[in-house]
């Protein structure tokens, strides 16, 4: 087992920000944290890279326990934090540099596992750190935290507010750090990117609300999504909420995702209800549920 | 929207150099009023810059644009009047609580003492935030410090409000509350222009921009540019677009 949290608890002041949290993460698995800001992501992590100590319960990174050996911890695992902590008045190559020391090794020594990424950065290497791009800046954060070649990655949402075509690279990044044998965990809100991994915890309020495969948690599902689109979009959803068997309505990009209350529900009495509302070009159709839909059920 | 509607937002070769580097290069576009109009690209292709000259804020090296009838260069402290601003990274004073923030604003924006007493009454009713509205900003979940924020920024009922990725890192149930208070101040007659990296959000325009590398590469209803892709999502527009991926 790579990392094994059993019962962790943490609160800061009155406020529990983890309650009782138990997962383990296999050898070289790519596992996901998937939740909204707030949901206590962060604080998990800094316990598990020993930047903080938890109330209650224990638990290993790389077969050391977190409160008796930090040291090893330390030097098993790379951490990227969410809000970039390089040193902003030093080069890309000085941070990297830098880090490689602080490990005591060399940029030489792991340089095949950051070549992929270093290569993307390198025509900048003279550039100061608190100049890159936001882009730029992940990369060579990830560079950092992988220089000492860990056994374990911590990334804490290394793609918010990050665009799509940047979020889909960063992603292939990943899978091939995994190739390499890498343990990797990582936090996002963005639910598409949960599909990415080989398990996920769904977590909300310091809670984990379910762990399993993303197909695992698609297949467990039972309720029935019905897509939703007319020619009045924004009319659409509150037309919808007054039906009367009505379970939830959710906005879901061209569509709307429609749940009843009643399985065994007739879609023509709610195409009926909605031609009678004045809606047009209706589209009413099952469909199959995301990660996201199944989130905002819990 | 009727396609009789006026435009709101006329952006004509619009520019920002700096230095020898050129973040926006002579943009074209307009937006109708009571449009939700959707202002997408990837990090770095000058969408900020782009805003920051709309919002009166940054001056434009070259090109014009007017905003609720005013020139963003010549009449910018009108512009301001004019517009709603909004932004992930800052929108409230975090020690300062619910209340003090919007009677601060209230002030900010030039509104009477009458007029931010009523308008506090209501909006902590309407978003039910009547349990902490004596609570700290700093001490809310982010969402719904975004979506008093949202309020806080309509409070002078102004023409437009610029939203910049107002949902990062939100929830998805709150993110689409958001978007509801997005629809409802929208059907009002309110100009919505708004910065996403959502793309399911991109649906929810009325009309999109694609920038890239400070050029607007595409621009229509979300529709139009899936057909013009041959594409079934926002997503696959966005990645074809931005940076030619397949």
């Amino acid at each position: 087992m790579s990392i094994s949290v059993q019962n962790i608890s943490k609160s800061y002041k009155n406020i529990p920000a983890l309650q009782n949290i138990t997962l383990e993460v296999n050898e070289g698995e790519l596992f996901g944290l998937i939740g909204p800001d707030g949901a206590g992501k962060t604080t998990l992590f800094r316990l598990l890279t020993t930047l903080l100590l938890p109330n209650e319960g224990s638990a290993t990174v790389a077969n050391y326990d977190i409160l008796k050996q930090v040291k090893e911890i330390r030097n098993a695992v790379g951490y990227m934090p969410g809000k970039f902590s390089l040193y902003q008045d030093l080069t890309i190559s000085e941070n990297l540099a830098f880090f490689a020391t602080i490990f005591g090794t060399t940029i030489e020594e792991n340089y095949d596992l950051i070549e992929d990424i270093y290569v993307q950065i390198e025509p900048f290497k003279n550039r100061k750190a608190g100049a890159l791009s936001g882009g730029m800046k992940q990369k060579l954060a990830l560079c950092c935290a992988l220089i000492h070649k860990p056994k374990v990655l911590f990334l804490d949402e290394p793609t918010t507010g990050v665009d799509p075509v940047s979020r889909k690279e960063f992603w292939e990044m990943l899978k091939r750090l995994k190739q390499k044998g890498i343990t990797i965990l990582v936090s996002t809100p963005y639910m598409d990117e949960a599909t990415l991994c080989d398990r996920i915890a769904l977590i909300q309020e310091g809670k984990i609300l379910k762990i399993d495969t993303p197909q695992g948690i698609v297949d467990a599902y039972q309720k029935t999504i019905y897509e939703v689109a007319s020619n009045q979009m924004h009319l659409l959803i509150e037309d919808l909420k007054h039906f009367p068997s009505y379970y939830s309505v959710f906005a879901f990009g061209e569509f709307v995702h429609y749940i009843d209350l009643n399985n065994f529900f007739d879609s023509e009495t709610l195409r009926n209800y909605l031609k009678a509302k004045g809606h047009q070009s209706i589209i009413l159709q099952k469909t199959t549920p995301t990660i996201e839909d199944i989130f905002m059920d819990l | 929207m009727n396609n009789l509607s006026e435009k709101i937002i006329v952006v004509e070769n619009l520019t920002k150099q700096f230095g020898h580097f050129t973040a926006v290069k002579g943009i074209n576009f307009h937006v109708n009023k009571g449009e939700i109009f959707g202002f997408l690209g990837a990090n770095g292709a000058g969408k900020t810059t782009a805003m920051k000259m709309l919002i009166g804020i940054s001056n434009p090296t070259n090109g014009r644009a007017n905003v609720a009838g005013f020139d963003v260069h010549t009449q910018s402290e009108k512009v301001k009047q004019n517009i709603g601003y909004m932004s992930q990274k800052f929108s409230m004073y975090d020690d300062l609580t619910v209340k003090e923030n919007i009677t601060f604003f209230g002030g900010i924006y030039g509104l009477s003492r009458k007029q931010i007493n009523s308008k506090t009454e209501v909006l902590i009713q309407t978003l039910q935030l009547g349990d902490i509205a004596q609570k700290k900003v700093g001490d809310l979940p982010l969402g719904w410090k975004q979506k008093l924020a949202f309020s806080v920024a309509m409070l002078h009922e102004p023409k437009i409000v610029f939203l910049d990725e107002p949902t990062g890192g939100v929830d998805p149930i709150t993110r689409r509350q958001f978007w509801e208070m997005i629809y409802a101040e929208a059907h009002k007659g309110t100009t919505i222009f708004v910065t996403t990296h959502y793309m399911d959000e991109a649906e929810y325009c009325d009309r999109v921009s694609i920038m890239v590398d400070g050029v607007i590469e595409a621009l229509d209803t979300p529709k139009n540019l899936k057909n013009q892709f041959q594409v079934s999502t926002m997503n696959e527009v966005f990645l074809k677009l931005a940076r030619n991926i397949e």
